[in-house]
């Protein structure tokens, strides 16, 4: 009588666990570490800066657009498409849990984003920069 | 039932039935306007958005990808050419790089050809909805004062939505339209 109570009492805990997890493939801090990983190899590699990566944030990079035209100089606030007006959810971390928790979508936005910004992809760097830097913006 | 009410009933009847007929002949109003002009054959060139533009069954991908910098504008609203070439540019999708994964593209592709307008008879292929001929009649300076798109509320004719609230769903209903002041 004991043994099967016990067993579906250990399948409720675990079923309560997994429902109060959210769905992300990865945390932000393990995409960091892919960049780093990534970036390991680069020539002159410096350590990621969160500083470095606020000034390329808000910098325009030869196009019309910088990343901040529309994410806005403060991250953890709802941005807006330059062009359309449609609304960006904040990309700090501390403002908006999914970001940076899905590599492909990170990667797919990076692409899109340097090459509108700058005309290229950006370096591993660049992107560590910019990571490092949303990390710090507390909402 | 005395004499009396039975013609109140009747007038009541007949009152009913004439506003139904007035309130169909409304909503076909869409429909006449949209559609092909009978036998004198088709409307606005040939270059005429499909009905219903956005098909019951939708995709997901679609849905997700189509509307995050703008609206998912709805397949039926341009021809199956024109949507393989927005989607074969994607990489500088009006002067923005929207790319997808091959998979991604090739689903995306297939679900608007096959949803794409089933009444653009003419040969062209635009690739903004603006530049057709049923949305340059529609959007006329007769049919719309021109204040109206230097408003910020519109900001473009790309942005449906601004007067058309449930666009995002296909739905450009006249009877819908808000105009925003």
């Amino acid at each position: 009588m004991f043994r099967p109570f016990h067993a579906s009492g250990l399948a409720l805990v675990a079923v309560a666990g997994l429902a109060a997890q959210p769905a992300f493939a990865e945390s932000p801090n393990e995409i960091l570490a892919s960049i780093q990983k990534e970036a390991a190899d680069t020539p002159g590699l410096q350590e990621f800066s969160a500083a470095r990566g606020e000034s390329f944030f808000k910098t325009k990079h030869g196009n019309e657009w910088s990343c901040s035209s529309c994410h806005t100089e403060n991250p953890a606030a709802p941005g807006k498409h330059a062009k359309t007006g449609k609304v960006i959810h904040p990309m700090a971390p501390s403002a908006n849990a999914e970001r940076f928790t899905d590599p492909k979508k990170v990667a797919k936005w990076f692409k899109r984003n340097c090459n509108d910004v700058l005309d290229r992809v950006c370096t591993p760097q660049e992107k560590g920069d910019v990571l490092a830097y949303l990390l710090t913006v507390q909402n | 039932m005395t004499m009396h009410n039975q013609k109140i009933l009747h007038i009541a009847a007949v009152a009913l039935l004439v506003m139904g007929a007035a309130m169909s002949a409304a909503q076909a109003d869409d429909d006449r306007e949209e559609g092909y002009s009978g036998k004198h054959g088709v409307k606005y060139g040939g270059e005429n958005r499909g009905k219903p533009v956005q098909p019951a069954q939708t995709n997901a991908k679609f849905q997700q990808e189509c509307s995050t910098c703008h609206i998912a504008y709805a397949p039926g609203l341009l021809p199956a050419e024109s949507w393989r070439k927005v989607m074969t540019g994607l990489d500088k999708h009006f002067a923005s790089d929207a790319s997808l994964d091959a998979q991604e593209n090739r689903e995306i592709t297939g679900f608007l050809v096959t949803n794409a307008s089933n009444r653009w008879s003419a040969p062209t292929a635009p690739l903004r909805i603006t530049e057709s001929a049923w949305f340059k009649r529609k959007h006329d300076s007769h049919e719309i004062n021109p204040a109206v798109w230097k408003n910020p509320k519109v900001k473009s004719p790309a942005n449906c939505a601004a007067c058309h609230p449930r666009a995002d769903q296909g739905n450009f209903n006249e009877n819908e339209i808000k105009v925003p002041r």
